[in-house]
């Protein structure tokens, strides 16, 4: 971007600029684009052209090397994919349990957590800083952190239910319960986010609605329930939508409790393990594309739903 | 009014509870960090050991991991400064001229998951013999960075009173001047906010380098797996490599805190 210089102090109180020159004239008089074109530009080199090909190579049979011919083949992708019931549909269950197990927890989690910042007290500062360190570490060292814990012979986890009387689970390593055991890896860290969303949410609420609730001998439930949860409705559509979409694309912490296919059974293979699995560890490019398309209609359809209801929310 | 005090013991219970749900696992690999393989095997020796700094040598000496610490700063502030460069202009653009269609693209990238850009990229890429470079590497992070910047940005100019431009444009600053010597300034802690998250997000960024870094390029992400072998895991130096990328960013956290979470909730209040 070229630097435009600004008119010297000297010019300061002239009437429209009148002695600059040309060009920062022009400058000016383009600045809105002058300023947004090339953030636009990389955007559109670097995402929409790819997403053209990646819908184009959905529509062909490329597979082993994305250079080797490749021949247009119609919908037939679409075709198979749609009636892979051994991979892609327990691939998109895995997504959706995934998804909502860990936000329904999160939400729930946040929004108790949240409740109880509300109100200043003693300490708060060290409450606050705890919250925010699962959410700043690298979540592949965090998958690397819970597979230790978890590890069945030599895991924390299973010596505190041993402390208790129960006796040790597989975690990660069993068929049935790595992917619940990946779903509490994402609660714990991202529970914080929501509770920081939900916190500025509720820090901006007017106090008066709830001290109105309060003289008319409202309980604490009901002021909840029928004052302030209406009331941070919006906020808590949001963090459903931020934490949503990149509970749909999680991939790290699986990658790294599980390895390549979302482990030996595919026990967590999600649809953004598959597609990654289809594009580089079997090189089925035009396969992982139609996954790919279809999952990324799947985001945008959930994004559009939920940001209508936000809509109809804020507009009561 | 009730009388408060059973809501604040068990308020008081609840909050230690959770601070050690949150912290103990970290503790627990920080801990195991300065363990021998030996000692974390040993359930009497969970909490009681002798702490040792091998592994931490094996990752630093051995482990190449200086190399790869580099690489990851190196990627993150290039990314994170670029991305200000080109983000920051755009950002604001699109807040003064309320061009909301122009933003949703560049929020568009926050949406789309990375895996269906990877493979045109890696074409694209391989052909050009970018991959296994630093360049192609900065761009992708950059893929991460640009749309948060923009976002965060956004909500800031949003916040800052446009009549302060006009004031300096009545005492004959051009509007690009305006923006530069007024709002820029202004701008200041939002920018920070901004180039902050950025970099966290960068350095945490996993997708990307596993396919497009080289091994002189692999951040640290990616490096963490050298510790993981098919048939052994080297706990104690992996437990090691993971506080090593952890706990930088960690304390970054501490110290910025207020400005992280006013990023992180940015536009979350936003009717």
């Amino acid at each position: 971007m070229p630097a435009v210089t600004a008119p010297s102090r000297a010019s300061r109180g002239a009437s429209v600029m009148p002695d600059t020159p040309g060009w920062a004239r022009w400058a000016n008089d383009h600045r809105k684009w002058l300023f947004a074109a090339p953030a636009m530009a990389f955007v559109a080199a670097l995402i929409i052209f790819p997403l053209a090909w990646t819908a184009y190579l959905s529509l062909t049979d490329s597979s082993g090397s994305v250079r080797a011919e490749s021949e247009f083949i119609g919908f037939r992708n679409y075709l198979d994919v749609l009636s892979d019931t051994t991979r892609f549909w327990p691939a998109v269950g895995r997504t959706a349990a995934f998804t909502g197990v860990a936000l329904f927890f999160e939400v729930v989690l946040g929004m108790a957590i949240a409740l109880l910042l509300w109100r200043p007290f003693r300490g708060e500062k060290w409450v606050r800083v705890a919250i925010l360190l699962p959410l700043v570490a690298t979540p592949v060292a965090v998958g690397m952190m819970w597979r230790l814990i978890f590890d069945p012979n030599i895991g924390m986890a299973n010596q505190v239910l041993g402390w208790v009387g129960i006796g040790p689970q597989p975690w990660l390593a069993g068929q049935h319960t790595a992917l619940p055991t990946t779903i509490f890896i994402d609660i714990w860290q991202w529970t914080p986010m929501v509770v920081l969303i939900l916190l500025a949410g509720l820090t901006s609420l007017s106090n008066e609605p709830q001290e109105a609730a309060m003289i008319d001998g409202a309980s604490a439930w009901q002021r909840f329930r029928h004052v302030t949860l209406p009331l941070l409705m919006p906020t808590v559509i949001v963090a459903v939508l931020l934490r949503g979409i990149d509970a749909l694309k999680t991939f790290d912490i699986l990658y790294a409790t599980k390895g390549r296919g979302g482990g030996s059974f595919h026990e967590v293979e999600t649809l953004n393990v598959y597609a990654y699995g289809l594009s580089f560890d079997y090189n089925e490019y035009g396969l992982s594309s139609t996954v790919l398309i279809l999952f990324f209609l799947i985001i945008i359809g959930l994004m559009w739903a939920l940001t209508a209801r936000r809509k109809k929310e804020a507009g009561r | 009014m009730k009388p408060r005090t059973g809501f604040q013991v068990f308020r008081a219970v609840a909050l230690v509870f959770v601070v050690l749900a949150l912290l103990l696992p970290l503790l627990w690999m920080v801990a195991a960090s300065f363990k021998t393989n030996v000692d974390i095997y040993d359930s009497g020796k969970a909490l009681v050991f002798t702490p040792t700094l091998t592994n931490y040598e094996t990752v630093l000496q051995q482990a190449n991991y200086v190399q790869f610490i580099i690489n990851s700063l190196w990627v993150a502030f290039a990314a994170t400064v670029l991305s200000l460069l080109l983000g920051v202009p755009a950002a604001y653009s699109m807040s003064r001229f309320n061009m909301r269609k122009s933003a949703l693209v560049v929020l568009m990238a926050r949406v789309i998951p990375g895996v269906s850009l990877l493979v045109p990229w890696y074409y694209v890429f391989s052909n050009l013999r970018m991959v296994g470079g630093f360049s192609v590497l900065i761009l992708s992070h950059m893929f991460v960075s640009l749309p948060l910047i923009v976002y965060i940005m956004m909500g800031y100019f949003d916040g800052l009173p446009e009549e302060l431009e006009e004031a300096a444009q009545v005492d004959g600053l051009s509007p690009i001047g305006a923006f530069r010597r007024i709002t820029l300034p202004l701008s200041l802690p939002g920018i920070a906010t901004a180039g902050i998250l950025s970099f966290i997000f960068s350095w945490n960024n996993f997708m990307f380098a596993l396919v497009l870094s080289g091994a002189d390029t692999k951040t640290l992400p990616v490096a963490i797996f050298d510790f993981v072998g098919y048939a052994s895991i080297d706990w104690g130096g992996l437990m090691a490599a993971t506080t090593v990328v952890t706990l930088p960013i960690m304390l970054i956290a501490l110290f910025v805190q207020k400005y992280i979470v006013s990023g992180l909730t940015a536009g979350a209040t936003k009717g």
